[in-house]
């Protein structure tokens, strides 16, 4: 395990790399918007790996949640068991594949919405116990970092393309404000909260927060969007070539927020040890005191 | 069943009951949106038709963060003698009383909205254009919104080191939607040129996602330890 560190990072490195020099120099300039339009290839795949973080960090909390009792555990079970059966079979039922929009198919929809309860078993097959808040509050800050990313890159790509810095009331520039917001006060929350309810406030915060996400969604459901459609699945279309890049991009920026996830969560459970250890110290030296003490007091008497 | 009603209605009426004689939490809020709009006056100086346009929002922002003092001070309140100790290892139902206190606080800050709304309408020389009855429900299921969330986030921001600033810093980002359906709301129906309908629905869906989600949650804030 900590040979595999430096070698992954050596190899992130060069995908990093080889990922920056596609985009500048092998992928065809747009159509319309020139060279201006290469920041995508690092806007794009910072904000799908901000909201797969933001989802893990979700799923971590949730778990974290109903582990205190058996019964909502297995009730949690099952939703995502019956999400995952829905997924598989209501994209192909005619009245929904009509909501579908067109463009994308039924097969990769039900791919996606499998992935759920997929990633809620794996989370917790490998953070058992008190390992899933330190997940949770890993994948929340790693999150908040990309998504600042997403971000800072927009409106430096939306100033010489559409004329403006900032598009107030788009549903996706404000959706992904929101959650941001959301994720810097959770992390709020983490840094003042005291050290023995932090864990489970904070999942009841992280769910607070995934439910206001559709509500964001759906209350500027009336603006217009200015933003471009998504890529992959969404109406958007995009040259094969250009595509590839995005895509290979997005395995150098996973593997990337992989590794500094992973640094962090093993940063994390040192210092829980560490104040472990700090606590079962002070504990100690408090026994050891009484029991000087005890002679004194009773001389005292 | 009965036990969840007797807890619910006596610390409702404790609650009133205090806030009758001390008057602490309304005259604070009454006092600090006199402020809020006396400042938004002096700042926008507008003419009667920009004024639809803005007031909703300027509304909406001064009840908002006068029910802020007011959440600050529900709990604060049951920390004075270890009351909410005692409550946490009595077999009452938490629900009850996070229920007690929402209806509570719902009911302070829609005093403090009925005292001042006609000074709103004074300064701004406000005149309604659309359906005014539907500022009613626009009005109780937003001010449900805020205090809904606002009470949940106050009982969890007791157990951190600056409850006091917390408070909003947690409420505010889950509040957006709800403000933003409040707001857009209103200016609707001051403006009558488009339908509030859609608001009413989101603010409806909010407060029943918000409600639902405080009231499965709550038990374990009060019991986290």
């Amino acid at each position: 395990m900590k040979r595999l560190f430096p070698i992954l990072s050596i190899v992130t490195v060069a995908l990093l790399g080889y990922a920056l020099y596609l985009a500048l120099v092998v992928a065809p300039a747009d159509a319309l918007q020139g060279e201006v339009y290469r920041i995508i290839y690092y806007h794009v795949p910072s904000a799908w790996t901000a909201f797969l973080l933001f989802f893990i960090n979700f799923v971590a909390s949730i778990r974290y949640l109903t582990r205190s009792k058996a019964s909502t555990e297995n009730a949690a079970k099952w939703v995502a068991i019956g999400i995952g059966v829905a997924g598989l079979v209501a994209p192909f039922l005619p009245p929904v594949r009509r909501l579908i929009p067109a463009g994308m198919e039924p097969s990769a929809v039900a791919t996606t919405i499998v992935l759920i309860p997929a990633l809620y078993f794996l989370v917790g097959k490998l953070f058992p116990g008190d390992r899933l808040d330190v997940l949770a509050v890993t994948s929340a800050e790693v999150g908040i970092v990309f998504c600042t990313i997403v971000l800072i890159t927009g409106p430096l790509w939306a100033r010489p393309v559409w004329g403006i810095w900032w598009a107030p009331g788009d549903i996706r520039l404000t959706s992904t404000l929101v959650l941001w917001l959301i994720y810097v006060s959770y992390l709020v929350l983490r840094r003042f909260s005291n050290s023995a309810q932090t864990q489970m406030l904070a999942a009841a915060l992280a769910v607070f927060g995934a439910l206001d996400v559709p509500l964001v969604y759906l209350s500027i459901w009336f603006f217009r969007t200015q933003h471009p459609q998504p890529v992959i699945g969404g109406g958007g279309s995009m040259d094969p070539r250009m595509l590839h890049v995005l895509l290979f991009s997005w395995g150098a920026f996973l593997l990337f927020g992989f590794l500094v996830c992973w640094s962090r969560f093993r940063l994390e459970l040192l210092k829980r040890e560490v104040e472990q250890a700090h606590a079962m110290e002070s504990l100690a030296g408090a026994e050891d005191s009484e029991k000087a003490s005890l002679p004194l007091s009773r001389s005292a008497r | 069943m009965t036990s969840f009603w007797a807890v619910l209605s006596a610390t409702l009426v404790k609650d009133i009951r205090l806030e009758w004689r001390s008057k602490d939490a309304l005259n604070s809020m009454l006092f600090f949106s006199l402020l809020v709009v006396v400042i938004f006056v002096f700042s926008f100086d507008p003419l009667a038709e920009e004024s639809r346009h803005i007031v909703g929002g300027l509304v909406w922002v001064a009840f908002l963060f006068a029910a802020v003092v007011a959440l600050n001070q529900t709990w604060a309140r049951e920390l004075r003698n270890q009351v909410l100790d005692a409550y946490r290892v009595s077999p009452a139902p938490a629900n009850a009383l996070f229920l007690a206190k929402s209806v509570g606080n719902f009911l302070f800050v829609s005093v403090l909205e009925a005292l001042m709304t006609p000074l709103f309408i004074v300064f701004y020389n406000l005149h309604v254009l659309g359906p005014a009855w539907q500022l009613i429900p626009i009005a109780l299921l937003g001010t449900w919104a805020l205090v809904v969330n606002g009470t949940f986030f106050a009982a969890m921001s007791l157990r951190t080191r600056n409850r006091e600033i917390m408070l909003p810093l947690l409420l505010f980002p889950i509040s957006i939607p709800a403000i933003l359906g409040m707001v857009a709301g209103t200016t609707a129906v001051l403006t009558g040129e488009n339908s509030a309908h859609f608001y009413i629905v989101l603010l409806l869906t909010y407060d029943v996602v918000f409600t639902t989600a405080s009231l499965a949650l709550f038990g374990t804030i009060l019991h986290a330890e």
